[in-house]
């Protein structure tokens, strides 16, 4: 298939249109963090700091990031062990309910938010008694983040091969040696694209969190929420989605020039 | 274990002139275990598998099976504590209740529709992506697809709802065009979600096209296949599971989702809708889990269809 001129231009057009729609509504919540109107009336009536220097003193939107990057961090841990455990048992042996387990590593980010939200708080409050604490929002998020680990690794083994685990543990290595020595240092780049994964789907989450979140607590998204339609805080919620955006160019980037270091070009 | 030294059953042979100078390696516990673990594959998948399936086994199955059962219990109306009793009465409510009927009808609506909206837009994206676009602006739009996810899922709504508001830059840019603003409702909800989800989308078929090798494009063009015969015959059958996956995203989000239409749907209510007021206002737990159950058997549907395509490795 040899595209013509055309073609390609079309592609690239309706590409560059889309991705153009993509930033509208970012562009927009970039305008409102400056608008004087706190209505998010269009075209702004006119510009201020006021917010973006409000957004950096309210103690509670600092609180509630610091909330949110215990918890993705904690879950995005727990999801690393977890995931490249499970990825290494499942690409590496042949075993009775292999298709079971692989569905069971997907089934909490295949079943709706809902469904894993409802799921796990009847299971705290009902069925194990317990109170709703940040612990719970851990263990419900590392819980649908094993996937995003599971995948990236596994598609690194299955790249990989066993031929220089073979060799090493022909040379004698045990099998910590190997694990430590040779098969680490190939999956560190998949762990860290699928750790920044889970990192960054535990850190957006809210329909999990708002059932398996006590009260009191507050991760970014729940502080978001809750403080989305009051008039005054409208615009500093604007502010803390574009300082989101903009930071989170540093750690897609690093993931990018290391898949790309990596991948031999097509 | 981590002595140097080769093991005993797979060193060198005792001839060898290095074997001398080097100590004898001294049998630690842990070396014991590790050679005990490389002759036993069994034990080692056990290790392996013990703590993952452990976690995903008790947090996340039980808590689903457990959601079954408290669906066949009740609350006590007098009280509002949940009573044990065994009873079918919830689920025979959601399945025969016309309300439930509507709203199941209306999700599964907007998650189709947000479902085909998605994947049309991403083909062309991805297909651009991946066989068009120079490995750097490859790179770069890679970045630019994956950005917006970082943008708070509750922001990019609420920037929709301010898009769409009277008065809003939908009403400022467009509407002068003939296109009035959708307002908030079902319409809302569909662009907005669809909006959303895009990367989830975009994301599984961009790899997919990566793993369609140029060489089979060219060899079917040379045999004189023209481009849409190509893209039916050669890369749409090798796409389909990328494409299913991608729709998994879409459809399962847009069927659990009750912020959103919150956000900008005006007065329409969701599956997700339903079940977090009866968790929450309405303090009907077995009610909200028996509710929850209609999703649960849509996906395991959904998920039984496909699973035969290979689109479960592509997610």
């Amino acid at each position: 298939m040899r595209l013509g001129r055309l073609s390609k231009v079309t592609l690239g057009a309706i590409t560059g249109l889309v991705l153009a729609l993509i930033y509208v509504p970012l562009l927009v919540v970039l305008v409102n963090s400056f608008s004087t109107s706190k209505n998010l009336v269009w075209p702004p009536p006119g510009f201020t700091l006021e917010w973006w220097g409000k957004a950096f003193r309210n103690a509670g939107a600092l609180e509630a990031l610091w909330t949110s990057v215990l918890v993705a961090l904690s879950s995005t841990i727990i999801a690393l062990v977890l995931g490249t455990l499970i990825s290494i048992a499942l690409q590496r042996y042949q075993f009775f309910g292999r298709d079971t387990v692989s569905l069971l590593v997907i089934l909490p980010i295949a079943l709706p938010g809902i469904v894993t939200g409802i799921a796990l708080n009847n299971a705290f409050r009902t069925i194990l008694d317990l109170k709703l604490t940040i612990l719970t929002v851990i263990i419900a998020h590392a819980t649908f983040c094993i996937v995003t680990v599971f995948n990236n690794v596994l598609a690194r083994l299955r790249r990989m091969g066993t031929n220089f685990e073979e060799a090493s543990s022909d040379l004698g290595a045990g099998l910590w040696t190997t694990f430590r020595l040779v098969t680490f240092p190939q999956l560190r780049s998949a762990l860290f694209a699928g750790g920044l994964l889970a990192f960054a789907l535990s850190f957006d989450e809210i329909v999990v969190t708002t059932f398996t979140i006590g009260g009191g607590v507050e991760t970014l998204p729940i502080w978001i929420l809750n403080n989305l339609f009051r008039p005054n805080q409208a615009p500093v919620v604007s502010v803390i989605a574009v300082v989101l955006v903009v930071v989170s160019v540093i750690p897609i980037y690093i993931a990018q020039r290391i898949a790309g270091s990596e991948q031999t070009r097509r | 274990m981590t002595s140097k030294a080769p093991e005993a059953d797979t060193s060198t042979p005792p001839t060898h002139p290095a074997r001398d100078r080097v100590a004898a390696p001294s049998i630690t516990l842990a070396r014991r275990a590790s050679t005990y673990l490389s002759r036993h594959a069994r034990l080692r998948l056990a290790v392996l598998l013990s703590a993952p399936l452990l976690w995903l086994g008790l947090v996340y199955v039980a808590a689903l099976a457990a959601l079954l059962i408290t669906a066949l219990w009740t609350v006590d109306s007098f009280t509002g504590q949940i009573s044990q009793t065994w009873t079918l009465d919830n689920i025979v409510a959601v399945v025969t209740g016309s309300l439930y009927q509507t709203v199941t009808l209306r999700t599964v609506g907007v998650a189709i529709l947000v479902t085909i909206v998605d994947i049309v837009i991403a083909l062309p994206i991805a297909f651009f992506m991946a066989k068009v676009a120079s490995p750097r602006l490859q790179r770069i739009l890679v970045i630019a697809v994956l950005m917006p996810l970082w943008a708070s899922y509750l922001v990019k709504a609420y920037a929709w709802r301010s898009v769409l508001s009277q008065d809003g830059l939908w009403d400022f840019v467009v509407a002068p065009f003939g296109i009035e603003s959708p307002g908030y409702g079902l319409p809302a909800t569909v662009i907005t979600l669809s909006y959303l989800w895009l990367p989830y989308v975009i994301l599984p078929i961009y790899a997919g096209l990566e793993r369609v090798p140029d060489s089979l494009l060219e060899a079917s063009s040379d045999l004189g296949a023209r481009t849409w015969r190509t893209l039916g015959l050669v890369v749409l059958p090798m796409l389909w599971p990328a494409i299913i996956a991608g729709s998994i995203f879409s459809f399962s989000l847009s069927l659990g989702d009750y912020i959103t239409v919150n956000i900008v749907g005006g007065t329409n209510q969701l599956l997700g809708n339903l079940v977090y007021t009866n968790v929450g206002a309405a303090n009907n737990l077995p009610l909200a889990a028996s509710i929850a159950l209609i999703p649960i058997v849509i996906m395991f549907v959904y998920l039984a269809a496909v699973r035969r395509t290979g689109a479960l490795n592509n997610l």
